[in-house]
């Protein structure tokens, strides 16, 4: 047993003291918080530039554009063309032109010039407030004209705001608000998390039993230890340098959530606002507008802390015994073979079956009930990835029981046979063996 | 070939005292897939020898180690290790040097040495304070620190050995010690394995380098085809393959007549003058002592030298291995 801790020690000190490791745990997802920060920075930052358009209007209307952030429209008598309006520009120091056709009312075709680029925000600003104004004066020609009592209020109740909420229903009766699409993408980006953790790990678990092989350091090392407990000591050592990443990883985002939430989000107290009903008192007394503080309540009742306690369970369990499973088998392939190029012969139905545990996962987040989805949730090769997906949607427990022990006797089915063909494998050189050749080794 | 001798005067004794032996492997059989690597072997290991485990490329040698090293198990026949059957415990008991021998590229020497020194039982700070004395005594002290992949293949090499000798087994093997030594490294490791036999270790030594199984073993064992041949201390076994010719050096003289003088009682097989030098080979076909020559030829000449000659290892080793 001391042995295995020696092993597991050494595979996880040579891996962490690694530069590549300090910079993909750390320096990685520190850059891409930099990143997002900067772009929700640009994002949420207001436009300030002071800018004079000047308006040619032909037409009736008297000031079809007003102030609209830091821009003035500046109405001139003067009738430029569009060939004189990089004089009258250059003048008159304005940073555009915009002409009005006299035809406004039936064909609104608006022409701007400017030796800039126009921010698309700004004319989206002027699309909208000319097409209200137009909208609004005809309005009023309609009620004036047909003076019906009232037309105004009735023409205003035409639009009726449609509001959904999801409720899930539990066992006990009672129904819980929650928002499925939050929910499922995050079952999904943690599915995604563990399809490559399997991936990435378990490739370095193949690649260190391939280096061992070819470098033969492990005709040594089985002198001194059984074949089995150096694949375990391996096995164990390589997924604790997962962990650790992964940990310092979900900590830096949780760090980082919150510093991005404190810095754009308004101040409330997520405890009371999942449990108020008056969202509108509560938008008012914290200056907010209600459609995002129903947001953010939808998102604050998903990720209640006692969800996000049972999640985190079931993903480090399937985190960790999906790895298992595949690490194992990936060991035995890389005792196999001499070299990584002839590992693909047997990597490549793994790689299948994981890559649909993937596709699987992402046609869970749209439907989670078809069978498909259902029954991948428990094979144990799919299942790490599926359901993590599924248990966003909620997912009886014996369900959950039962995908959780047919992963377990899988993992220690294959170890099991891994082991064998492992022990094998790694003294035996030459040719690539055949799976025939794998079967036999298993009878040795 | 006097360091032979003195190296062969232990194994005397051994064969004359007939101790018990060290380690004995009884019937073994090992088959693969396709083929069957040994086929009913047995050994016998007696304590304190210097045992050559000879054969040709596929002979089965590899396989056997690697059953006294329990890396793999027997399909049938057992294992005694000082007379009990050979346990997973034996294993920090048994030191390994196998032919095909790797150390981690990006590890660091002395952190990889401790590394394998724990896992043959030994604490760290034991591992270090061992360690440091024989890195100084193979002058690789100051490669502590460094990578392996810095290091020249003998030098590798030398960590690989004292790794496998740290741990004070009662038992080595060494397969094919040293390939890719230098000469002068060669001479190293032959006088440091003859030490370990010294202090009483038991060796296990397989290679194709006839020349030093002659200059170091005291025992042999031949394996070809998955069979043992021969086994038995290297002297007998030398002595029982020596077929009766004899070499006589004399001072060239014109006037003897060889063939006359050799008589019917000896063959003469080759005869070669070289300046003041003739070498006669010559075969005894009667049972007559082997004196009878030398007193025929005493009066006629200076007589240089007289021997029986014995087969060298390499020849033995062919001719049995082609008769099989």
């Amino acid at each position: 047993m001391n042995k295995i801790f020696i092993i597991i020690g050494r595979e996880f000190t040579t891996r962490v003291k690694k530069k590549s490791f300090l910079i993909t745990t750390i320096a990685v997802p520190l850059l891409f918080v930099a990143f997002y920060a900067f772009l929700m920075w640009m994002m949420l930052k207001k436009d300030t530039q002071e800018r004079q358009i000047a308006v040619i209007n032909a037409s009736s209307i008297k000031t079809p554009l007003e102030k609209i952030n830091n821009t003035n429209f500046i109405y001139t008598d003067e009738n430029i063309t569009q060939e004189e309006s990089a004089d009258y520009l250059q003048k008159n120091g304005y940073y555009a032109i915009l002409w009005i056709p006299a035809n406004v009312m039936e064909e609104a075709d608006i022409t701007i010039n400017s030796f800039s680029q126009i921010p698309p925000e700004l004319e989206s600003n002027i699309h909208t407030q000319l097409q209200n104004k137009i909208e609004n004066i005809k309005k009023a020609a309609v009620i004036t004209e047909t003076n019906l009592p009232d037309l105004e209020k009735k023409l205003n109740a035409t639009k009726t705001p449609v509001k959904i909420r999801t409720l899930k229903q539990s066992d006990t009766g009672e129904a819980k608000e929650s928002s499925s699409a939050i929910a499922s993408i995050i079952g999904l980006i943690a599915g995604m998390a563990i399809y490559m953790f399997i991936f990435l790990y378990a490739s370095v678990v193949m690649r260190g039993v391939i280096e061992e092989k070819t470098n033969r350091i492990i005709e040594v090392l089985v002198s001194s230890v059984k074949p089995f407990q150096f694949l375990m000591g391996k096995i164990i050592g390589v997924a604790s340098v997962g962990l650790v990443q992964f940990l310092i990883w979900i900590f830096i985002g949780l760090i980082s959530v919150m510093a991005l939430l404190s810095a754009f989000m308004p101040n409330i107290d997520m405890e009371s606002l999942r449990n108020t009903t008056d969202l509108v008192a509560m938008a008012q007394t914290n200056n907010l507008d209600v459609e995002q503080l129903e947001m953010v309540k939808n998102i604050a009742q998903t990720i209640a802390p006692s969800y996000i306690i049972s999640f985190f369970a079931a993903f480090i369990f399937f985190f960790l015994a999906g790895y298992l499973l595949y690490a194992s088998i990936f060991a035995a392939i890389g005792a196999a073979v001499d070299n990584e190029t002839d590992s693909q012969q047997f990597m490549t139905p793994l790689t299948i079956v994981l890559v649909a545990a993937l596709y699987i996962g992402i046609a869970a987040m749209r439907n989670p009930e078809t069978s498909i989805v259902y029954w991948a949730s428990f094979v144990p090769f799919t299942s790490p990835v599926v359901m993590l997906v599924r248990m966003a949607f909620g997912v009886p427990t014996w369900e959950l029981l039962v995908s959780a022990a047919l992963l377990i006797a899988a993992f220690i089915f294959f170890t099991w046979l891994s082991a064998k063909i492992y022990r094998v494998g790694i003294l035996m050189y030459g040719k690539k063996p055949s799976w025939k050749e794998l079967y036999k080794w298993l009878k040795y | 070939m006097i360091l032979c001798a003195g190296v062969n005067t232990p194994a005397h004794l051994l064969s004359t005292l007939t101790i018990m032996s060290f380690f004995v492997a009884e019937h073994i059989t090992k088959n693969y897939a396709s083929h069957r690597a040994l086929d009913d072997v047995s050994i016998e290991i007696p304590e304190g020898a210097i045992y050559g485990l000879l054969g040709p490329n596929g002979a089965g040698k590899t396989s056997l180690i690697r059953i006294i090293t329990q890396i793999t198990g027997p399909d049938s026949g057992q294992l005694f290790f000082k007379g009990k059957p050979l346990a997973i415990s034996d294993m920090s008991r048994i030191g390994y040097l196998p032919e095909e021998r790797g150390l981690y590229k990006k590890m660091k020497v002395g952190e990889q040495a401790v590394y394998l020194a724990r896992l043959k039982g030994i604490s760290r700070s034991e591992a270090i304070r061992q360690l440091k004395a024989w890195f100084e005594k193979f002058g690789i002290a100051a490669w502590w620190d460094k990578k392996v992949e810095e290091l020249s293949k003998g030098m590798a090499q030398k960590v690989q050995f004292i790794t496998t000798v740290l741990h004070q087994p009662e038992m080595l093997i060494f397969d094919e010690p040293f390939s890719g030594f230098d000469p002068i490294n060669v001479e190293l490791l032959k006088k440091e394995i003859l030490e370990l036999r010294q202090k009483g270790t038991t060796i296990i030594f397989s290679t194709h380098n006839m020349s030093s199984v002659e200059e170091i073993c005291s025992h042999i064992a031949l394996i070809n085809k998955s069979h043992k041949i021969v086994e038995g201390p290297i002297n007998e076994i030398r002595e029982k393959y020596a077929n009766n010719s004899y070499q006589l050096s004399i001072r060239p003289n014109d006037e003897i007549d060889v063939e006359e003088l050799a008589g019917k009682e000896f063959e003469v097989l080759s005869n070669r003058t070289e300046g003041i030098r003739q070498d006669i080979v010559l075969q005894k076909l009667t049972d007559c002592p082997t004196n009878t020559l030398l007193s025929r030829f005493i009066g006629h000449t200076d007589i240089l030298s007289y021997d029986k000659i014995i087969p060298s290892m390499h020849d033995i080793f062919i001719k049995l291995v082609k008769e099989q």
